[in-house]
């Protein structure tokens, strides 16, 4: 094995995942707060109104990027699957099933701030156009992914079977993201662009590129203290486990 | 101050947004630590068990 492979597969291994899991998951968290409380300073107290919305569009810092997170963590969901599926790796199964619920929190804030954005300036909560309809499909698929997972009762096929349906699911990141190209819809197309000049001042876009930042770090750390338990859970027979139990108990 | 929190009328909204966020994020970082407290006072529970009833007494 050459030194990639053997870092990766040391690196796979639940008790060293765990125990760097638990060093790095409170930085990890404390980042994700100072840059978010940067950002939202930034956002909602150093931007200007907007001279259409007024301050009503200030949501979009929440809102944005949290459907960033929304599709990102779906893609990260469906990796780690396809991982699981074929190579059987167990911290991949471990890691498609503990995003799922952080993925479905962030798509709970996109759809619930869209809603309460959408009644001042669409004049309704909600409407079945592409853009919406897709991302509460998203969000299904994150309750049907959690739903199979705890379903069935070996641990290991369970992950396996919702890692399928994770990976079925694909399909539908890109409908999300097309969505407002691809059909005439309610819910205004991109303003921030990889390519080419975005359509927001930059007085707007620094407070929104940054709390993307702190949304990334923040599923990082949630992720991180999720795996940690999964893992004690999925390796409770094993020696370390019963160390770090042990070890607990004498601190509580 | 209270200019800043009527978000030029929009204050319900924009707030209501934001408390929504913050509650979800805290339940998201709340929800795996109480479960890690669990999964870890089930397998203390479990080892006590298995132990000769002698060696019980922590």
């Amino acid at each position: 094995m050459n030194t990639l492979t053997l870092w990766f597969h040391k690196l796979g291994s639940p008790p060293l995942f765990y125990r760097l899991a638990g060093i790095l998951a409170p930085w990890m968290f404390a980042a994700a707060l100072v840059i978010g409380m940067v950002a939202l300073y930034g956002g909602l107290v150093l931007a200007p109104a907007d001279y259409q919305q007024s301050d009503a569009y200030r949501i979009i810092f929440i809102h944005v990027p949290s459907a960033w997170m929304s599709l990102f963590i779906y893609l990260f969901m469906a990796v780690n699957a396809f991982i699981a599926l074929v190579w059987r790796l167990k911290l991949s199964e471990t890691l498609a099933m503990t995003s799922a619920p952080i993925g479905a929190a962030f798509t709970a804030i996109t759809l619930a701030t869209g809603a309460i954005w959408g009644k001042p300036m669409w004049g309704t909560w909600w409407t079945w156009d592409a853009r919406l309809t897709s991302e509460l499909v998203l969000l299904f698929l994150y309750i049907g992914v959690i739903g199979l997972f705890h379903a069935i009762e070996d641990r290991r096929q369970a992950a396996r079977a919702a890692a399928f349906l994770a990976l079925i699911g694909v399909v539908n990141v890109p409908i999300v993201h097309f969505s407002v190209t691809w059909w005439n819809t309610l819910h205004q197309g991109s303003t921030v662009r990889l390519l080419g000049p975005s359509a927001i001042d930059s007085s707007m876009l620094w407070p929104l590129l940054l709390m993307a930042l702190a949304t990334k770090l923040w599923f990082v750390a949630s992720l991180l203290a999720r795996t940690r338990t999964a893992l004690l859970e999925l390796e409770g027979g094993k020696e370390w486990a019963r160390e770090e139990a042990m070890r607990s108990g004498g601190r509580a | 101050m209270s200019e800043f929190l009527a978000m030029g009328g929009y204050g319900t909204y924009v707030w209501s947004s934001y408390a929504i966020f913050f509650i979800v994020l805290a339940i998201d970082f709340i929800a795996p630590r109480l479960r890690r407290r669990q999964v870890l006072a089930e397998l203390r529970g479990r080892l006590r068990r298995q132990r000769k009833p002698s060696e019980t007494s922590p």
